[in-house]
């Protein structure tokens, strides 16, 4: 694991030049799959002896080891502290409208002339996010907003919803997509 | 605090015996799946309930846990299996037709 | 704080009885799954907040270890929701089942 750690360090600067080799990438997305891995399982299994650690890193290292190039596939170790605290910062926002979309959902539901409030309809965008991992968090965003669900989205960013009144679907997907570009860097 | 605790236990089993009429009288079988996720997400709160009415949430936080991963996979595999059906298809026609009755009464 | 954790509780249980009285009341599949995915998901996370301040009533390292269980469980629903919502979805579309709407039935071209 040490011998690893160190041969990633020179690489990390080269990262950003050129395209790393399989194997650089494979050992980067390895060593972040176990730091993340070992931080569930000492929060999972709150022992904190020899014997569990040993355990814990013997676990790890096997998950990690077959699942690193499923979890991070093009890793970049020099974005990603940014591109986290960017997304925590992102959170707060979105918990925020899904709150409000929750209360106007709620206030359809118990409505007693509901069948006259609602107009579900379909509606389409073009998104112009370009990588998967951005598009996935847009279609994430937008089903976990009462209101609207992903039907679906291509690698191309054509997105495809259900509404269940116009007022829900008609800005809040555009805001969402315009955070979630700041939040990746895509402007 | 532990009658707290409990009443919102027996009315949160109220409110899943709400949603079990989906599950049992859905129109298809997606409504079903509806129906049963929508109990699955309340058990797990249910459960970490129990655990605080007898002082055990320690214990009771990770069955909570294993249920809601259980619960992820069994609607996932659930959608899966039913889209290659083809009795979803046929019941699918049969409730847009009966709905579409229904409309033109109305 | 047992006030506090007494609101967030019956806010919690309000949002999961709007779920289960949407999921009754809707009039087709498409329209069930908003209250039944997002209210529900929406009042764990009332409640699940709500228990996790009554776990860390007696300060320790093992009630604070069990509150971030209870707030690893928010997380976790907080990203399979969306995603067992979608593969509803998706076999509702495969199966072609048609949305309501409020002129009736229409044909729509979903792009699936």
């Amino acid at each position: 694991m040490t011998e690893q750690n160190q041969e990633n360090h020179p690489q990390k600067s080269a990262d950003s030049k050129k395209v790393p080799s399989r194997r650089s990438r494979f050992s980067t997305s390895f060593f972040v799959t176990f730091v993340i891995m070992f931080g569930i399982w000492l929060l999972l299994s709150g022992k904190f002896d020899l014997f569990h650690i040993s355990l814990g890193v013997i676990s790890c290292l096997m998950v990690a080891f077959l699942s690193a190039d499923l979890l991070l596939p093009y890793p970049k170790i020099g974005k990603m502290p940014g591109l986290w605290l960017r997304f925590v910062r992102y959170i707060p926002w979105l918990l925020y409208q899904v709150f409000v979309a929750n209360i106007h959902v709620m206030y359809l539901v118990f409505h007693p002339r509901m069948m006259e409030l609602i107009d579900p309809r379909i509606m389409r965008f073009k998104s112009r996010l370009k990588s998967d991992m951005s598009l996935v968090t847009l279609a994430n965003s937008i089903t976990l907003t009462p209101g609207t669900i992903t039907i679906y989205i291509s690698v191309y960013g054509n997105v495809t919803f259900h509404v269940i009144d116009i007022e829900s679907g008609k800005s809040l997907p555009f805001i969402m997509e315009a955070r979630i570009a700041e939040v990746f860097d895509e402007i | 605090m532990d009658s707290v605790f409990l009443y919102s236990a027996i009315f949160l089993a109220l409110v899943m015996a709400l949603s079990l009429y989906r599950a049992v009288f859905g129109p298809t079988i997606l409504d079903r799946l509806i129906g049963v996720n929508a109990i699955g997400s309340k058990t797990t709160a249910l459960l970490i309930l129990i655990g605080l009415i007898y002082d055990r949430v320690d214990m009771f936080v990770d069955i909570a846990l294993a249920y809601a991963m259980l619960n992820f996979i069994a609607v996932l595999a659930a959608s899966r299996y039913f889209q290659k059906r083809k009795g979803l298809y046929d019941e699918a026609r049969r409730e847009t037709k009966r709905r579409d009755g229904v409309m033109r009464e109305t | 704080m047992d006030i506090i954790v007494t609101i967030l509780l019956i806010c919690g249980l309000f949002f999961f009885t709007g779920g289960a009285v949407g999921i009754i009341r809707m009039p087709d599949f498409y329209s069930r799954l908003h209250p039944a995915g997002k209210l529900d998901t929406m009042g764990l996370l009332m409640s699940m907040i709500a228990m996790a301040l009554y776990t860390l009533h007696d300060f320790s390292v093992d009630a604070m270890l069990t509150s971030l269980k209870i707030i690893l469980i928010v997380v976790f629903v907080f990203i399979t929701s969306p995603t067992a919502t979608h593969a509803i979805v998706d076999a509702g579309v495969r199966a072609s089942l048609e949305p309501w709407t409020k002129e009736g039935t229409t044909h729509y071209d979903l792009g699936a």
